[in-house]
């Protein structure tokens, strides 16, 4: 394995998990906001967070790599205050990423929230507890298998994540070149055996992520055994 | 005097089955009784729960426990329910499947009192389940340990929602016993939602019959569901089960307390507007056994 191999996988890695451990920490908040909130624009919320199930990756990266600029606003305030420039680096296709993948991370939580019987939460409500312990020892420990199934699929999305990366952080080696890039790259090279090595590595990734996935999933019947 | 009782008007229109109905209720309860809400399904007796329990909130109205008060749309009160000191047992119990039957107990208290958690949990029977799941639980072993968990809290006021729909004949009374056990342990109100005659009968000091959203009639179970003027001997509630013409008279077949067959024979006149399912009253005057319907 050359230096370029392991780093691009390094990258890739890194990536992934930076990507995941964002979206727990904002996706935990959020789909229990979406699942028990009466806001009447909570719809329009919802689509958002859904978009990028539906948008061409080319869309949002657009509108990312413009918001990056430093002469639109987003992007002047970050140089401004931070010094940061997002465009064509690893910190700007991460937030990419973790906008991009929310979908995959809200939807199972929001689901897995739903389907929990609302007695659930009102009897931790009158037995005293507050909302946020209520959160905390109630729901979230009962919707285990969904938190299981959220962090696996955000992983393996944006572990083969290309579109939105190649649109917002270009084909930096070391910094923004990750693995599905590096495919595309080789293939353009005419370098096949590097491809595949790649192409391997990801697809082996990606079919270890799901099967465990389905197999947790069929495992747990979740609270209805109660 | 306002201090042992509990004050409910409230006003909440209800989204039924079959459209809406505007609950209306005024009454007080003095605590310290086992109080049954009967009446149909649909009728508004899980609501009326709700709003004491601050689950749900009222269009309009006042609900005082004691002095405190817990709502009052004048003033713009609504105190959350975590703060009103409450039980509320759930149809479906509500045990939370993540944690054991004595993490169920702890979650509940307070402050976490193993002693006490114990004692509980050997009052109901439930000594040996302590290390399992609710999800290995028989049906009448999760109701012991949601009575337990409610009680855990030590709540001023006890809220049952119908407890033993759930369970068949032969376990209700078993469990009406520890329902029983428990109001007398904790010493506080109990207020259960129940259409099951045998147990409001069984359980309840004070009834509030509930009709389209509104108090028909309220009193002691005896006061609301017989009329006074029996003076019988023997009296057994039960449910008509078949009504059987022979010749000039009706046999009617009563089911009571789950299991007993009663058969009463009845003139024609007797037999106005009794239908089967029709609760009913078998009672003695001299020699043969009588029925009235009951009205609730």
């Amino acid at each position: 394995m050359d230096a370029i191999f392991a780093e691009t996988l390094w990258i890739t890695c890194k990536f992934a998990v930076f990507t995941t451990l964002i979206l727990i920490v904002v996706g935990l908040p959020l789909s229990y906001w979406l699942a028990y909130s009466k806001f009447r624009f909570k719809p329009l919320v919802e689509a958002l967070v859904s978009m990028p199930m539906v948008l061409p990756p080319s869309v949002i990266g657009y509108y990312m790599l413009v918001a990056y600029s430093p002469r639109h606003w987003f992007g002047g305030w970050l140089l401004d205050t931070f010094n940061v420039r997002l465009a064509f680096t690893f910190e700007g296709i991460l937030l990419a990423s973790v906008i991009f993948s929310m979908p995959f991370m809200v939807q199972p939580l929001q689901n897995g929230l739903r389907a929990l019987p609302d007695s659930l939460r009102e009897a931790s409500y009158t037995l005293g507890k507050s909302k946020m312990v209520t959160f905390l020892r109630v729901l979230v420990p009962n919707i285990k298998p969904s938190i299981i199934t959220a962090i696996a699929l955000t992983f393996a999305h944006s572990i083969g994540e290309f579109g939105i990366v190649l649109m917002v952080g270009g084909n930096m080696p070391g910094e923004t070149k990750v693995a599905s890039i590096a495919i595309y790259d080789e293939v353009q090279a005419l370098n096949f055996a590097k491809a595949n090595q790649y192409a391997l590595i990801l697809f082996s990734i990606s079919l270890l992520l799901l099967t465990i996935i389905y197999s947790v999933n069929k495992k747990h019947d979740p609270w209805k055994a109660m | 005097m306002e201090s042992n009782v509990i004050t409910l008007e409230v006003e909440k229109m209800m989204l039924t089955a079959n459209g809406k109905l505007n609950l209306s209720v005024d009454t007080r309860i003095q605590t310290g009784e086992f109080v049954a809400l009967f009446g149909l399904s649909g009728a508004g007796k899980t609501t009326l729960l709700r709003i004491l329990s601050g689950l749900m909130k009222p269009d309009k109205g006042l609900v005082k426990f004691g002095d405190t008060v817990w709502f009052d749309s004048s003033r713009g009160i609504n105190i959350p329910p975590q703060e009103r000191n409450i039980s509320f047992m759930f149809q479906d119990y509500a045990l939370f499947p993540n944690m054991t039957v004595e993490e169920n107990i702890h979650f509940a208290q307070p402050m976490k009192d193993n002693a006490t958690a114990l004692e509980l949990l050997s009052i109901f029977g439930l000594s040996e389940f302590r290390k399992r799941k609710p999800g290995g639980l028989s049906g009448g072993q999760k109701q012991r340990v949601a009575l337990a968990r409610a009680l855990a809290r030590k709540p001023q006021l006890l809220l049952l929602d119908e407890p033993l729909s759930a369970l068949d004949s032969g376990m209700r009374l078993t469990l009406q016993n520890e329902i029983y056990k428990a109001h007398q342990l904790l010493g506080a109100t109990t207020i259960m939602v129940s259409h099951d005659l045998g147990e409001v009968f069984r359980l309840a000091s004070h009834v509030l019959c509930i009709k389209k959203g509104q108090i028909s009639k309220e009193g002691t179970p005896d006061e609301v569901f017989s009329d006074s003027s029996i003076s019988g001997k023997v009296q057994i509630t039960g449910q008509v089960a078949r009504i059987a013409k022979q010749d000039t008279v009706n046999i009617v077949t009563v089911i009571a307390g789950g299991s007993q067959i009663i058969k009463v024979i009845a003139f024609d006149s007797d037999m106005e507007a009794l239908n089967i399912g029709d609760n009913v009253l078998v009672f003695t005057k001299a020699f043969n056994p009588m029925l009235v319907k009951l009205m609730a």
